[in-house]
């Protein structure tokens, strides 16, 4: 097991979100998260990132406790996050908004020119502040940083927002490539039909705590289960 | 003696204020900008500075030149300790609220001002100058023979003034490159955009934090020294620094380096024609006039960008 939740209970000062929420992401695997607005997707991803304080409960990566560590070692052990609205680091520009994702684990020259690979686009922008950019490219750069750590897991919030249809589909490029080098990759998407196509297993979240987990080739077959989590 | 070389005089020692304004501002705006915190403690690292700079320069004896430059080195260094220390101790364990933070460094303020009454005293001392010649300014005039340059009477600066302008320029030019060019700049502006996010790329927020802390209470001292064989160090002297400091802050716009430099040389510059031909207080009431007008149309500043 790559990344695993177990029985996390986290939340922000006395609300409680998450209660014995568990889960498990394989090497190699696309785990989407699914669930109403305000069931606890964000802050699972925030609590594996150490910005939310867990109350009980463990986070590991291939094992290694790393919910005790302070929250800026947790990118270093390997979680690379893109979170929701993509928080770059305005006033800085594109070449240094990667410099900070290389600096995490420190990484060089070739991780940048494997990075910027996958993202051409950026490469023209390099001295351009990140504000700048279009949404799209404001995603990209998100991606990219965020791929900067060369990361064991990585956790994605919505990266496809408000994208077009170009982007969305170069961005799920990007997330299938990642997954067949290995990388245990967790989704949290509001379109269903954009996830069911990549994803390889969903788990459903229900005011902070779980709900089925089941491959997605069964709700590809079977829409209905999707329904009454999701509602409509 | 006409009003032209009035005019002159009164930039000079506008100059000088403005450089010493500079120095205390930035500290004052680099830790606002990136820790998002108000430190009313700020004229008070301020004050510690000279005093500081006061019982090293009066320890060393020998040629004033050696006491200066211990202290120009050694007052920052501990006022930035101490400074880390206060962060560690105090604002870290608030969580750098808001609000609890104001509280927090006005009971600092009170704390540095009250051990420095009891144990430097009420007095005011000054540190002499390193160097001091008197250097006299020449002017113009159009006479019978065409362009004629002369010395007029008390149209004078001195050479210590000269340097403190040049010293403060070097080290807010020192400051920019170290804002825009160095990897540690690199981090306080990530810092600064997104708290966060920088956590989540494996920056070390808190160390950050008590680093800034440090270099802007640093900053301030360092102004101090300087301007301490001209001014004399003095337990209160601290307010007068705080408020200018916010003033400029607040027009500069918040976090804003450029923005702080700009507002801190206009402000200066205009605190010292409006003492010379008026007074002091008036300088200080069209300051805070600005400041209300800034804060009226508008609040980010005259650089600041729009808080998201």
């Amino acid at each position: 097991m790559m990344l695993e939740l177990d029985r996390i209970n986290a939340g922000y000062g006395q609300a409680q979100v998450l209660r014995d929420f568990s889960l498990n992401v394989s090497p190699g695997e696309i785990l989407c998260l699914l669930g109403r607005n305000g069931a606890g997707k964000t802050t699972t991803m925030q609590a594996i990132m150490g910005l939310v304080p867990l109350m009980s409960g463990a986070v590991r990566l291939e094992g290694q406790d790393i919910s005790r560590l302070p929250p800026h070692k947790i990118p270093q052990a390997g979680v690379a996050y893109i979170p929701q609205g993509r928080r770059l680091f305005t006033g800085l520009t594109v070449a240094q908004n990667l410099e900070v994702g290389l600096r995490t684990r420190g990484h060089g020259k070739d991780t940048l020119e494997e990075v910027l690979e996958l993202f051409p686009r950026l490469r023209e922008r390099m001295d351009q502040r990140a504000e700048t950019l279009s949404g799209g490219e404001q995603q990209m750069l998100a991606t990219a940083r965020a791929l900067c750590l060369k990361p064991k897991a990585l956790l994605l919030d919505e990266p496809t927002e408000g994208l077009q249809p170009s982007m969305i589909e170069a961005i799920r490029r990007v997330i299938v490539k990642m997954r067949n080098a290995g990388v245990a990759i967790l989704l949290v998407e509001q379109r269903v039909d954009a996830v069911l196509e990549v994803a390889d297993r969903v788990a459903f979240i229900e005011n902070g705590r779980n709900g089925a987990t089941m491959g997605a080739e069964a709700l590809r077959a079977d829409h209905t289960i999707v329904d009454r989590y999701i509602g409509v | 003696m006409e009003l032209g070389p009035y005019i002159l005089l009164a930039s000079l020692e506008g100059a000088v204020s403005a450089a010493v304004l500079a120095l205390t501002a930035v500290g004052l705006s680099l830790v606002f900008g990136v820790m998002r915190v108000v430190n009313i403690a700020h004229g008070e690292f301020f004050m510690l500075g000279a005093v500081i700079a006061w019982f090293v320069a009066q320890s060393l004896g020998g040629h004033p030149a050696i006491g200066f430059t211990a202290a120009l080195i050694v007052a920052p260094l501990l006022v930035g300790a101490i400074a880390v220390v206060a962060d560690l101790a105090i604002l870290k364990r608030i969580a750098y609220d808001p609000e609890r933070t104001i509280v927090a460094t006005i009971g600092l303020l009170y704390i540095i001002q009250q051990v420095t009454l009891m144990t430097y005293g009420p007095e005011a001392r000054p540190v002499e100058a390193p160097f001091n010649q008197r250097i006299a300014l020449p002017w113009f005039e159009f006479g019978d023979n065409g362009l004629e340059f002369y010395y007029p009477w008390g149209l004078s600066t001195t050479s210590y003034k000269l340097a403190v302008i040049a010293a403060a320029a070097t080290v807010l030019a020192g400051v920019w490159l170290l804002m825009t060019r160095s990897r540690a700049g690199l981090l306080m502006r990530a810092t600064q955009a997104d708290r966060d996010m920088a956590l989540a790329f494996g920056i070390p927020v808190e160390r950050v934090y008590a680093l800034v802390f440090g270099f802007g209470a640093a900053l301030a001292a360092l102004g101090a020294v300087l301007v301490v064989p001209i001014q004399q160090a003095h337990y209160l002297m601290g307010a007068d620094p705080l408020l200018l400091s916010f003033i400029v802050v607040i027009i500069g716009g918040l976090g804003s380096l450029p923005g702080t430099l700009v507002a801190a040389i206009l402000i200066g510059l205009s605190d010292g024609i409006i003492s010379v031909f008026f007074s002091p207080t008036l300088a200080k009431i069209l300051a805070t006039l600005l400041v209300g007008l800034v804060l009226v149309f508008r609040p980010q500043g005259l650089f600041g960008t729009r808080a998201a």
